[in-house]
């Protein structure tokens, strides 16, 4: 019967529907805000926001690449290595005079190079995303820990420094990136062929080949964009810190990054979702971390806490979307 | 005849719709009462009902022996006797037959399972339906019919009195179908009552004591076996005069139009054995077999979806052998699945995604860009020309019924313009009404010069819809079968041919 009222509501309300369901973390996000605002006092000040976009930035980073992945229905477990060693390329190379801003570069490419091995063994082997990221980001930590030799490469001069460091308009320029990111992802995702095919490959990927879109090609793209988007993260955390290290950076990133996209709303099989939820769900980590500090409750705790809201919020995402979507 | 369930002025509202509107049926003990009415009509509904999964609106009925039975309460549904096998199977593949048909129902002792007592309870059942399996065969290696099987051993365990199977037979194989046949006739022999929703007509001619007939919710009449025609069926279900079911406007392409497809030795190394066939402009080759004869397979390899391991595909003349369905695509050749929605339809895209998925490359802008506008105006085009029902392109394809599912699939094929389109069972899953219209496609696309090639099971439409029947059989081509003025193509001769029991029928 589902169809008989899905096919009578008018075009205006589907379109208001899909709205709603895009935008359905929105108001837990502004409630933890507000909440935060009203125990602390000095949550919503201009400060403390431009702090809060600065810690998200690099997670909105990679939960955006990783956005791209598990639409396809993949997932990408190595960002977060991958992140490390991007972080260590583009600090070793930017101790080189004369051609220190090459770094970005060196970085970019770097995850550039981890992302498309990913997606080459995923989408020409057909290995299972799960197995081929697992063991990438043990082994691209690895690689991390041997360019620096294992120990933590300093540079008080970063040229790019001004990427983690500096603001306009008292924005800071980590988060102009994010949203920048943000926008760009949004363009490929809904404006372009490929981001067409990316959500049929997702969606149903024997038929995707059947219809004669490139299968392995949306998923090499996936992937590369991944980690492309990992080695920014890497460039704007060496620039924030002057320096990176092998071992001890990104540990755990992809989990946060996983957390985010699935907050906003991104089916885990693919096929559904959008890259705003994965800005709200990053975001929304954001501000726990970042409001769990402000009142004042202990590491241990935040830990708790954060997990359990991840858990309750996906829990109530799913109950809204039971009463809504009926077929 | 006794009447076993009597259902009275059954009406139900979702919301604003109106799904059912006073709606009787009568069924008696031992017989088997067809249901049919296009999708969309209220069968489900009214089942759904009869099972206790809806509540009815006020005012309505249901008497099981002429005893009210309470509605709403699937339980209470159930202890009357009342089973419903629904088109997917609801079998856990995991688990043994005999763990299957007490699922949910199990019998322990002291909270442990007593598979011992399950297996004793099952093997009478079994027997009583004749099947080659055990209660404790794993249900996995089990074909789809016997899982069917398997359903309605589940319905006779808890000692059902009327079973409602709904299109039992839509992805079961003609032996199979058989079986099943055989199974109707031993319950309807110990008394059981059987309500059977189905779309195809000679099941129903077959089958069934009683047809009756809904449409747009509302019940339209009953039907003795004496009275079943197909014509008053369609008339019933449709409201309208469909006596041109499978008329041919095109003319007989066989005979007139060059040569556009040629099929030369193609193999797979498993099931396709050198298959050799051509097919000419304005025609429409049927393609019959039983399933399993590797009609689908053939079709896929000439699609390229499959690897062939021997074998040419030329396309007027010009050898294009695809390796993959995108150079098949290219070719112009165009391939509907049999299977919509596994392999067809994005079902969470909008239908005007669907629509434009294989095109939207060549409308691109620069660096991919989508134009939104030609991809409109491609599916306002659609809509029009296959009368597609549904109130926007941009809700999910997967909201629409099969009959509109389907048209989308086939709006998709025809926008890459294609020279050659591969039909796999176009009509599988879709309503009378729907089914019509689709005939109409294939004639008015063999009309403009397409060739087509139609595989379907059901015979009535391969020999109503073709110009010339090829018969498959293990893999090979048993034989072509040509109409001629007096002697048209007939059933028995293409079950000889893909049965084999008749070696020298006119070969290709």
């Amino acid at each position: 019967m589902s169809d008989i009222t899905e096919a009578s509501a008018p075009g205006g309300a589907q379109q208001i529907r899909s709205f709603v369901t895009a935008l359905g973390m929105l108001p837990v996000l502004i409630l933890l805000a507000v909440g935060f605002h009203l125990m602390t006092g000095k949550f919503l000040s201009v400060n403390n926001l431009s702090i809060v976009m600065q810690q998200a930035s690099i997670n909105i980073v990679l939960a955006a690449g990783m956005t791209f992945v598990i639409l396809t229905g993949g997932i990408d477990l190595s960002v977060g290595a991958t992140l490390a060693a991007a972080a260590m390329g583009a600090v070793i190379m930017s101790l080189v005079p004369g051609l220190g801003w090459l770094g970005i570069l060196v970085g970019l490419g770097i995850g550039a190079v981890f992302g498309l091995a990913n997606g080459a063994l995923i989408a020409f082997l057909a290995l299972p995303p799960f197995i081929v990221t697992l063991g990438s980001l043990t082994a691209v930590r690895g690689v991390a820990r041997l360019m620096g030799h294992d120990t933590t490469v300093f540079n008080a001069n970063l040229p790019f420094a001004v990427l983690g460091n500096g603001s306009v308009l008292g924005i800071p320029i980590l988060a102009l990136i994010a949203l920048l990111v943000i926008v760009l992802s949004w363009f490929i995702l809904r404006r372009t062929v490929l981001g067409t095919w990316i959500y049929a490959v997702g969606g149903n990927q024997e038929a995707a080949r059947l219809t004669g879109i490139k299968v392995s090609l949306v998923l090499l793209f996936v992937y590369g964009m991944s980690g492309l988007l990992s080695g920014l993260g890497g460039v704007m955390s060496a620039a924030r810190l002057y320096a990176a290290n092998g071992l001890q950076l990104g540990q755990a990133y992809e989990l946060d990054a996983i957390a985010a996209v699935i907050l906003g709303g991104t089916s885990f099989v693919g096929g559904v979702g959008s890259i705003w939820g994965t800005l709200i769900g990053a975001l929304i980590i954001a501000v726990l971390s970042n409001g769990l500090i402000l009142t004042g409750v202990s590491d241990i705790w935040q830990f708790i806490i954060k997990g359990l809201v991840i858990i309750a919020a996906v829990a109530l995402d799913r109950y809204r979307l039971k009463g809504n979507a009926r077929t | 005849m006794t009447t076993l369930l009597d259902m009275r002025d059954i009406s139900k509202t979702f919301g604003p719709v109106k799904a059912l509107s006073k709606v009787s049926l009568r069924v008696n003990a031992g017989q088997v009462h067809a249901l049919m009415g296009e999708n969309g009509a209220g069968k489900s509904t009214l089942m759904k009902i009869l099972s206790g999964a809806y509540t009815p609106d006020a005012g309505g009925e249901i008497l099981i022996d002429g005893a009210p039975l309470q509605t709403g309460n699937p339980k209470l549904s159930k202890a009357a006797g009342i089973a419903v096998i629904y088109q997917e199977l609801s079998l856990a593949p995991n688990l043994t037959v005999a763990e299957n048909v007490f699922l949910g129902n199990e019998r322990a002792r002291r909270g442990i399972v007593d598979r011992a007592a399950m297996h004793r309870e099952t093997a009478p059942i079994l027997e009583r339906l004749g099947v080659g399996f055990t209660p404790g065969t794993k249900v996995a290696g089990l074909s789809l019919g016997e899982r069917q099987l398997v359903e309605i051993a589940r319905a006779l365990s808890t000692r059902a009195r009327i079973i409602v199977m709904d299109e039992p037979t839509t992805s079961l194989s003609m032996r199979e179908t058989e079986k099943l046949f055989e199974v109707i006739a031993a319950l309807k022999a110990e008394g059981i009552a059987i309500i059977y929703i189905s779309h195809r007509m000679d099941e129903i001619y077959r089958l069934s004591d009683f047809c009756s007939v809904l449409r747009d919710g509302s019940y339209v009449g009953t039907l003795e076996r004496e009275n079943l025609s197909a014509e008053t069926l369609v008339r019933m279900m449709v409201g309208r005069d469909v006596s041109s079911f499978y008329k041919k406007a095109h003319s007989d392409g066989a005979a007139s139009g060059e040569i556009v497809l040629q099929v030369e030795g193609m193999s797979d190394g498993r099931l396709v054995k050198d298959c050799t066939f051509d097919v000419r402009r304005g025609e429409v080759l049927g393609i019959a077999g039983l399933v399993g004869s590797g009609r689908t397979e053939l079709a896929r390899l000439i699609y390229g979806a499959d690897p062939a391991t021997a074998g040419k595909v030329l396309l007027e003349g010009r050898d294009v052998t695809p390796k993959s369905p995108r150079a098949a695509l290219d070719a112009g050749i165009v391939y509907l699945t049999e299977d919509r929605k596994g392999l067809g339809l994005f079902l969470d895209m909008t239908i005007d995604d669907n629509i434009n998925i294989c095109v939207m490359e060549r409308d691109a802008g620069p660096m991919g860009l989508r134009r939104f506008a030609s991809a409109a105006k491609r599916s306002a085009g659609a809509f029009k020309s296959l009368a597609i029902k549904a109130p926007t392109p941009q809700i999910s394809v997967g909201s629409l019924s099969g009959g509109n599912q389907q048209k989308v699939l086939l709006a998709r094929l025809l926008e890459a313009q294609p020279k050659v389109i591969i039909l796999d069972e176009p009509t599988r899953g879709v309503d009378v009404g729907a089914k019509s219209e689709i005939y109409r496609l294939i004639d008015s696309l063999a009309q403009v010069g397409l060739a087509m090639v139609m595989i379907s099971s059901e015979l009535p439409e391969v020999i109503g819809v073709s110009d010339r029947v090829l018969v498959m059989r293990e893999g090979t081509i048993a034989g072509c079968l040509s109409p001629t003025a007096d002697a048209p193509v007939t059933q028995e001769a293409i079950m000889q041919l893909s049965t084999g029991s008749h070696a020298t029928t006119q070969a290709a």
